[in-house]
């Protein structure tokens, strides 16, 4: 059943509000009037009106003062003005400010019911557009995170509280477990959702390139700066700038980047003109950012300026029972977007699977039967599929203490930190794995 | 409700010959006798120099206070041209589910837009005026039914354009609001 359409008439004339009133009760249209702008907008406070028929000249506040208050209060209203003396400059101010239309008492009969039902098909498809963005917001959720597990469901509780507000959010966690997916997450639940989200590389940019990456540049700023750029604040406007690796950038751009998030605003690299652009900034970042702010590598006005929420990744070995869900996942992404008949995976595949370590995490699962799918007899993805006996390109860890950290650990989850037997799997003395425990701060996964 | 009759008051200079020929189907929409009867009214009070039309907001609220009863629907009609200050003019109007309306024949005839006479469309136009609203004295809002009388018209040729009869689902409403 279609909606009742609901219509608020304000006017000082007894006559014309009554007029209208019994106008509109006859088309069936819910109405209320409100005698001046002060208690329409009182009305506006409580109730919510479809169509606001609102003269221009009112004692106190006046027609047009009204709809800017309107807008602000519900941007979009349909707000039609009426006036007894129409000049052209007011009809386009009122115009300018949002009003749906303007139109000059007495109106003909037939001018008011078309008026209104454009008005009323304008909502429809503001109504119908709403519906539609909400599907595809969740067509996106649904792709984006995937996982039963107390872990995962935490990161989107966490997700979910914080993508409203305006907050910026630090993400944090190993490599290739999904940040950028989790920032997505975020940009596709909040409000700005319909503006872009900028990602931003840091790592992979030196400093001048990131500078003139994230605030642009003005033609000849630069050799090879041929015409100006728009940079990625600039285009981050109304949506949301997602900083990857957030912890590679200089002592120089730590100092900029501050400013930017402080004042809004920046100037092109070679330019001179200020531009202000609304954004909203979730970083990501796989260090120990406190620990770097400790050491002096990071500004402490910058972290605690960016670490406003903190959204913490769990690694893939800490979420286990998620395993069969992500590969179930990925074989019908792999599946479909090679165009290939849908695969199963042999049972004893799947429990090697959770029995893998996963240093690089999802992607590297995500990886894995991608290459299984590739190489695999086209029906099932057995054992002989998976690279899990062979060496795995790791690029999570550089340093052999990042491997010996990690590899104790694996250990140590293995054996449920049982000393003991974790020293016998390891083959040293169980001082020796206390002493690397300490070293490397190793506590159990909660 | 309990309703006597219908009441069709006619004021000023007016035909009343015309009303004769639309008195049946009126009963017949509504299932009640229809009365016709002369009103006296100064029309010169509501008359209104400027825009040279006559208030019917002003019209109406007289015909409520003093010629409208609670056991009848009364519609008041007229030979001249109707406005509420909001529009332009109106063909009539009457309180939504209360006790009386308005109508005026004023700008039914073809003549008024310069073609030629045609008695039958005029009474035609007359017939479906009235039950248009008296149909609102009864609680019936406008209907989307294209031939429906309740269809709101805004012009002539939109009031040629439906039938004189109630739809299935107005009558419905009629009969439930009875």
């Amino acid at each position: 059943m279609a909606k009742k359409i609901s219509i608020l008439i304000v006017d000082d004339e007894e006559s014309v509000r009554d007029s209208l009133y019994n106008w509109f009760i006859e088309d069936g249209y819910r109405v209320e009037c409100a005698q001046d702008a002060k208690k329409a907008l009182s009305m506006l406070e409580s109730d919510v009106f479809d169509i606001i028929l609102a003269d221009i000249k009112m004692p106190g506040m006046d027609g047009l003062e009204m709809l800017k208050r309107i807008k602000s209060l519900r941007k979009d209203s349909i707000v039609i003005i009426m006036t007894a003396f129409a000049t052209v400059d007011t009809a386009v101010q009122a115009l300018k400010d949002g009003a749906f239309d303007y139109v000059t008492k007495p109106f003909d009969p037939d001018d008011l019911s078309h008026l209104i039902r454009n008005a009323s098909k304008q909502i429809s498809l503001l109504e119908e557009n709403e519906i539609l963005k909400e599907k595809v917001v969740s067509l996106e959720n649904v792709e984006d995170l995937i996982g039963n597990s107390e872990t995962i469901q935490k990161v989107l509780r966490e997700i979910e509280s914080v993508a409203q507000s305006n907050a910026s959010v630090i993400i944090t966690g190993e490599s290739g477990t999904g940040k950028e997916l989790v920032a997505r997450a975020i940009h596709a639940n909040s409000p700005r959702k319909f503006f872009p989200m900028i990602s931003v590389h840091c790592g992979a940019l030196s400093e001048s390139l990131l500078e003139s990456e994230l605030f642009g540049h003005e033609k000849g700023a630069f050799t090879g700066a041929v015409y100006n750029r728009k940079g990625r604040f600039e285009m981050a406007d109304s949506g949301t700038i997602f900083l990857d690796e957030i912890a590679t950038i200089s002592q120089k751009m730590q100092v900029e980047l501050l400013r930017v998030l402080e004042s809004k605003s920046f100037v092109r690299v070679g330019g001179n003109k200020e531009i202000t652009s609304d954004f909203r900034v979730i970083c990501a970042t796989n260090r120990d950012l406190k620990s770097m702010v400790e050491k002096g590598l990071f500004r402490e006005d910058l972290f605690y300026r960016l670490n406003v929420v903190n959204i913490s990744v769990p690694p893939l070995r800490e979420r286990i029972e998620d395993i069969p869900l992500l590969v179930d996942y990925f074989i019908k992404k792999y599946c479909t977007s090679m165009n290939r008949p849908l695969i199963t995976i042999d049972s004893s595949a799947l429990k090697r699977l959770e029995e893998f370590p996963f240093p690089g995490n999802i992607r590297e699962l995500e990886n894995m039967i991608e290459r299984a799918i590739v190489v695999g007899n086209g029906k099932r993805i057995s054992l002989k599929d998976l690279p899990l006996g062979k060496a795995i390109v790791n690029t999570t860890f550089e340093s052999l203490d990042d491997l010996e950290k990690n590899h104790i650990f694996q250990i140590l989850t293995k054996y449920n930190w049982n000393i003991s037997v974790s020293a016998k799997a390891l083959k040293v003395d169980r001082v020796t794995l206390y002493n690397k425990i300490k070293k490397y701060d190793l506590k159990p996964s909660k | 409700m309990n309703l006597d009759n219908i009441t069709l008051i006619y004021y000023g200079y007016f035909e009343k010959e015309l009303l004769e020929m639309v008195v049946n189907d009126i009963e017949r929409e509504f299932s009640l006798p229809v009365k016709t009867q002369e009103g006296h009214l100064d029309l010169s009070v509501f008359y209104d120099p400027a825009r040279r039309q006559y208030d019917g907001n002003r019209i109406l609220q007289k015909i409520d206070s003093e010629d409208a009863s609670d056991d009848c629907k009364t519609l008041g009609i007229f030979n001249i041209d109707l406005f509420i200050p909001i529009l332009t003019y109106i063909f009539g109007q009457a309180f939504l589910n209360g006790r009386c309306g308005i109508a005026s024949i004023y700008r039914l005839s073809n003549e008024r837009y310069g073609i030629k006479k045609d008695e039958r469309l005029f009474i035609d136009r007359i017939r479906k005026e009235i039950i248009h609203e008296l149909g609102h004295t009864f609680g019936l809002i406008h209907c989307q039914n294209p031939t429906c009388v309740m269809r709101s018209s805004t012009y002539v040729e939109d009031i040629d354009q439906k039938n004189h009869q109630l739809c299935h689902k107005c009558k419905k409403d009629l009969e439930i609001a009875g």
